[in-house]
């Protein structure tokens, strides 16, 4: 495939998503890709939601990478943000639970419970807030 | 192999480094990734810290005592019987070459290398990356490279879904053209 190729690809899909109705509304999913992360599969759960999202035809996301968000006892973590949900981080994120985050937190707007995350690990918590909790 | 590669890239984008080089050079017997960065660099003494896996700077986590990114390479290189090395320039930028033995049995899957230059090249920041792939086989050596401004040029960014599906089609692509080439 030539850029020249790639760019007419580009091209092509940014027409059909400015047909969509709703498409400016986008979905952020944040993936931690520290060492952590990477050693505990966060680049397979990252693919597995390029897959799953593609399969589905939602096209208004934006995956960004992260370094380490503190979570490293429960990696690979992923936050997810959109509109009608709260901002939430699921951890312990391998291929199938991102594709369960894709079928039921994006798509059903339900949180998928098990993996649901709302505080660092112990010794990060004890640097932002100076003690343990 | 695509996680310490991963890591390995993070290291130099971290450090700092305006451009992170990646060179990947596969035979049958071997497959060496060497990334250069030209980012903050290391002394002789950080150097040699950076290797012990319980060190780390201490800049993303205050009371972290562990920094594995290097050490975990280092242990699957000699657990295999591979090659590694690392030299650095204090203010200059940082070399790593790790050499992993394919025929050893403990030597990890390469795993989908589409996907992983993909995310690396999608990774944010305003970096420049180049990637260069040498693969050698029985009928003779090919290479291809991906600079990430160009391809940013092309694609408009690197990180909504359609990019990153687009970019992973173009590498697969890339690997396919390249494998009939050689083999």
């Amino acid at each position: 495939m030539t850029l020249q190729e790639l760019r007419a690809m580009r091209e092509q899909g940014q027409k059909a998503m400015d047909r969509r109705v709703g498409g400016d509304k986008s979905i952020e999913i944040i993936v931690g890709m520290g060492t952590c992360g990477i050693a505990a599969g966060a680049k397979e759960a990252l693919n597995a939601f390029v897959d799953e999202l593609n399969s589905k035809d939602i096209r208004n996301v934006v995956i960004k990478q992260v370094g380490c968000m503190g979570f490293c006892h429960s990696e690979p973590t992923v936050e997810i943000k959109m509109a009608g949900m709260p901002d939430i981080i699921y951890g312990n994120v391998d291929a199938e639970v991102a594709r369960k985050i894709v079928h039921s937190h994006i798509l059903e707007k339900k949180l998928v419970d098990k993996h649901v995350f709302d505080r660092p690990a112990r010794d990060i918590l004890k640097q932002t807030t100076g003690k343990e909790k | 192999m695509g996680d310490f590669l991963a890591d390995l890239f993070q290291n130099g984008v971290e450090a700092g480094a305006q451009k992170v080089t990646v060179v990947l050079d596969q035979d049958e017997r071997s497959f060496t990734m060497t990334v250069t960065d030209n980012g903050k660099g290391m002394d002789e003494a950080e150097l040699v810290r950076a290797q012990d896996p319980f060190y780390t700077d201490g800049i993303k986590h205050r009371h972290r005592k562990v920094g594995l990114g290097l050490p975990f390479v280092i242990q699957t290189i000699r657990m295999t019987q591979g090659r590694f090395q690392i030299s650095s320039r204090k203010g200059e930028g940082t070399t790593v070459t790790a050499a992993f033995n394919l025929e050893h049995w403990d030597t990890p899957p390469l795993g989908d290398l589409p996907a992983t230059l993909s995310q690396l090249l999608a990774l944010g920041g305003g970096h420049e990356v180049v990637v260069v792939r040498h693969l050698t086989g029985p009928k003779g050596r090919g290479s291809y490279e991906a600079n990430r401004s160009e391809l940013l040029e092309v694609l408009g960014n690197l990180e909504d879904l359609e990019s990153l599906t687009l970019l992973r089609e173009y590498f697969r692509d890339a690997e396919k053209n390249l494998t009939e080439e050689v083999k």
